[in-house]
């Protein structure tokens, strides 16, 4: 692991299933950054990261975490990040706390450190009047805050979610934002995936747009509008113009 | 749409809808194993009818009028189909409850709910019933085959039977939730569910030992003291076994109550349905696990996941009662330990196959809970430590749950037989084992909550290790007994499992 490495430097990242679902991926990610994935319907987000996550073997490329590379080094990389898909994964017969001691658990935390920081975790996403009940009742966003808090509870450098918002209440979405942003100021890194531009917009200090595949404009929301010749659009009628380039391409 | 005709529709709902349950059980969901399913299962029904003959074809000469003792044989297994009937029924109405997504279109919907869910109720009847017919058909073919038509009312009786098993099964399901409330419901209902259908065979079991010093369950029912307690043989109790001989009075009075029964809950129960299957519905709330705030635990990270696996095992219902069935199962055995303390008797060598079969069962259950239905797949997958490591904390699990239901039931054994314990142990250890590794060469992930569905994802593996459970517990009663055959039937054991591995999709 090299101090200075990116938090991720992917290279020439590819993998087919009937197609091409991700082919020749060059993406880096710089510490403490919020980074925010952007495409359409099967463009090859969610795939990207569940290959970075060690959820998915690529073709052909390379992944470094943090300098680490993670396709020969996996256990390495993985202590360094979390995982958050947009179908929250949790268990029904555990309550959040026992879920949240599990992971912490499963990362080899020292539990004098991870008990009190799960409670103030599962506090801050509002979950204080559910922490003894088992999850099988829990709504999808009570879910998906549960599974949020597993992902932070072992204080990981860079935290990967795959579309976090989805499911969630205006109250809740912004307990996730608020939580997100935070571990970003704390010098953490995070990248997200999105369906709603304007989150990626407000939130993120670079945006990737992703289309068949391929990384196809990256930049800081002023850097895309300047690479497209646009200088007072919003991000979504970028996105159109850009995915709509590469669609006719 | 007139009333009559929304009912009409929605009963062919319905009855779509338990189709297409029942054909997703049969062919694991994939649908283009429809053909090779119904293939399978008209192959299946016809081999039935080689063991049905077996154990039913010297019946088919009877007639009427009967003696006590082949009156108390018919009654019986009239009875026991019943108790089974309920049992399925139990498990069927609670999966209606509790499963199905519709009620909130249901209930806004414009019609009558009271109308609605009696058809509900008797959709839940017919299905039963259906599926009772369809397991009796061998049994009954057979006789009509050996013994001439008039065992055509046989059908007519299983029918029957299935439609009180319904009633009575919808009737008890409702009670338990006005009592207990809906999430103790689910678990008491499945344990019901598993205990009943085993309990009948068992009590019969535990009558024999105690009177005879057998696990022959018809010892007691042929025996002299049972006749002279039974009843007459014009009495009422007999008529089920009259109508299943011919007797078209009985016949017809059988149908009758069991329709007039069924009609009853539909007419009581129907408007409660709705209330009930809500609050089922919504359970899962206040499923409270403890409000004290306990320490996290340290420890490595393979005792992290031995710790989660446990403590879901324990909240498992479907675990609690196949444990509890287990353990029943185990009773009549253990009563037989028992009477051999005092009197050395030989019949003490049949607990070696019990308890070595009951393991290689549970294991692969337990297995397929730890292994397969891991209900966190991704979170388990990005932690930092091998894949093996995980897998073999999950195997560590189903061995020393295993270790803490049989260890008892060794011990006791140990005490009386040290040989016999021995074997007995490494037939338990050994059938675990192999029942693990079926479940770990077959491995398809899915949710602890689509459990009932796990034998169709592979008939193999399910085969498999229904015949390795069952190999190995002949391996280690012949051990016992003549041990040079033990030998033979080890080696074809571990042969049916190289074979097992050899068509297993891991080993791609």
């Amino acid at each position: 692991m090299t101090s200075n490495a990116a938090a991720l430097a992917v290279r020439g990242l590819t993998k087919c299933f009937d197609r091409p679902a991700v082919d020749g991926l060059d993406l880096a990610v710089r510490r403490g950054e919020f980074y925010a994935l952007v495409g359409p319907n099967g463009a090859g987000k969610t795939t990207t990261l569940r290959m970075v996550a060690g959820l998915l073997r690529p073709d052909a490329g390379a992944i470094e975490i943090f300098g680490i590379d993670a396709l020969r080094d996996p256990i390495a990389a993985k202590q360094m990040m979390a995982w958050v898909s947009d179908e929250p994964m949790i268990y029904d017969k555990l309550t959040p706390l026992e879920y949240l001691e599990f992971v912490a658990g499963l990362w080899g935390i020292d539990p004098v450190a991870s008990g009190p920081a799960a409670h103030a975790l599962l506090l801050s996403l509002g979950l204080e009047r559910n922490l003894h009940e088992r999850c099988e009742g829990f709504s999808k966003g009570m879910r998906q805050k549960v599974a949020l808090a597993g992902a932070l509870v072992h204080d990981p450098r860079l935290i990967i979610l795959d579309e976090p918002l989805t499911g969630l209440d205006a109250v809740s979405a912004r307990h996730v934002k608020g939580l997100l942003a935070e571990r970003v100021r704390a010098g953490g890194t995070v990248i997200m995936t999105t369906h709603i531009l304007e989150v990626a917009e407000r939130m993120a200090d670079r945006i990737g747009v992703i289309a068949a595949g391929r990384l196809v404009a990256e930049g800081t929301l002023t850097e895309l509008r300047q690479q497209n010749g646009r200088t007072d659009t919003s991000l979504e009628e970028l996105f159109i113009a850009l995915v709509d380039v590469e669609h006719a391409a | 749409m007139t009333r009559a005709a929304t009912l009409t529709w929605f009963a062919r709902h319905e009855l779509r809808l338990a189709w297409r349950e029942w054909l997703a059980m049969m062919t694991g969901g994939r649908r283009r194993r429809t053909r090779t399913a119904v293939i399978g299962l008209l192959l299946f029904g016809a081999v039935m009818h080689l063991p049905a003959w077996a154990v039913v074809g010297r019946y088919a000469d009877l007639t009427l009028p009967l003696d006590k003792t082949s009156l108390i044989v018919v009654s019986a297994a009239i009875l026991l189909s019943w108790a089974l009937m309920l049992s399925q029924a139990i498990e069927s109405v609670t999966r209606v409850f509790y499963a199905r997504a519709d009620l909130d279109l249901i209930m806004s919907s414009p019609v009558r709910l009271a109308e609605i869910f009696s058809v509900r109720i008797a959709a839940i009847a017919l299905s039963v019933t259906s599926m009772a017919i369809l397991l009796a058909m061998p049994f009954i073919d057979v006789l009509m085959i050996a013994g001439g038509v008039r065992w055509l009312a046989a059908f007519v009786v299983v029918a029957a039977v299935g439609l009180s098993a319904a009633a009575i099964a919808i009737a008890i399901t409702i009670v338990l939730f006005r009592l207990i409330g809906p999430a103790r419901t689910r678990l008491v209902a499945q344990i019901l569910a598993a205990v009943i259908g085993a309990g009948f065979v068992i009590m019969l079991q535990i009558a024999a030992i105690v009177s005879y010093g057998t696990l022959s369950r018809f010892a007691i029912l042929t025996s002299e003291a049972a006749a002279t307690i039974a009843p007459d043989p014009t009495s009422l109790v007999w008529w089920p076994a009259r109508a299943a001989l011919g007797d078209a009075e009985a016949l017809l009075w059988l149908l009758s109550a069991s329709l007039l029964l069924l009609g009853l809950v539909m007419a009581v129960f129907s408007p409660r349905f709705a209330d009930t299957a809500i609050q089922a519905a919504a359970q899962g709330v206040s499923s409270r696990a403890g409000t004290k705030v306990k320490a996290f635990r340290g420890g490595s990270r393979q005792q992290a996941l031995r710790r989660k696996e446990f403590v879901l095992l324990r909240r498992d219902p479907w675990l609690i009662s196949q444990t509890l069935m287990q353990l029943l199962y185990l009773v009549p055995p253990a009563l037989l330990l028992w009477r051999s303390y005092s009197d050395s008797s030989a019949a003490i060598v049949l607990i070696t196959p019990v308890i070595v079969m009951a393991a290689g069962q549970l294991a692969g259950g337990l297995a397929w809970l730890t292994i397969s239905g891991e209900d966190a797949p991704e979170l388990v997958a990005t932690a930092p430590l091998p894949a093996a490591r995980v897998v073999g904390a999950k195997i560590e699990v189903v061995l020393m749950t295993i270790s803490i239901i049989f260890a008892p039931l060794i011990a006791a054994l140990a005490w009386l037989a040290p040989w016999q314990a021995l074997v007995t142990a490494c037939g338990v250890l050994i059938a675990a084992v192999a029942s693990t590794a079926i479940q770990l060469w077959f491995r398809v992930q899915g949710r602890r909550s689509q459990f009932r569905r796990r034998q169709t994802s592979s008939r193999l593996a399910t085969f498999a290790e229904a015949f390795s459970s069952i190999g190995w517990a002949a391996t280690a009663a012949l051990l016992l007994t003549i041990p040079e055959a033990a030998l033979i039937c080890g080696i074809m054991t571990a042969g049916l499992l190289a074979a097992t591995w050899k068509l297993s999709p891991q080993r791609e």
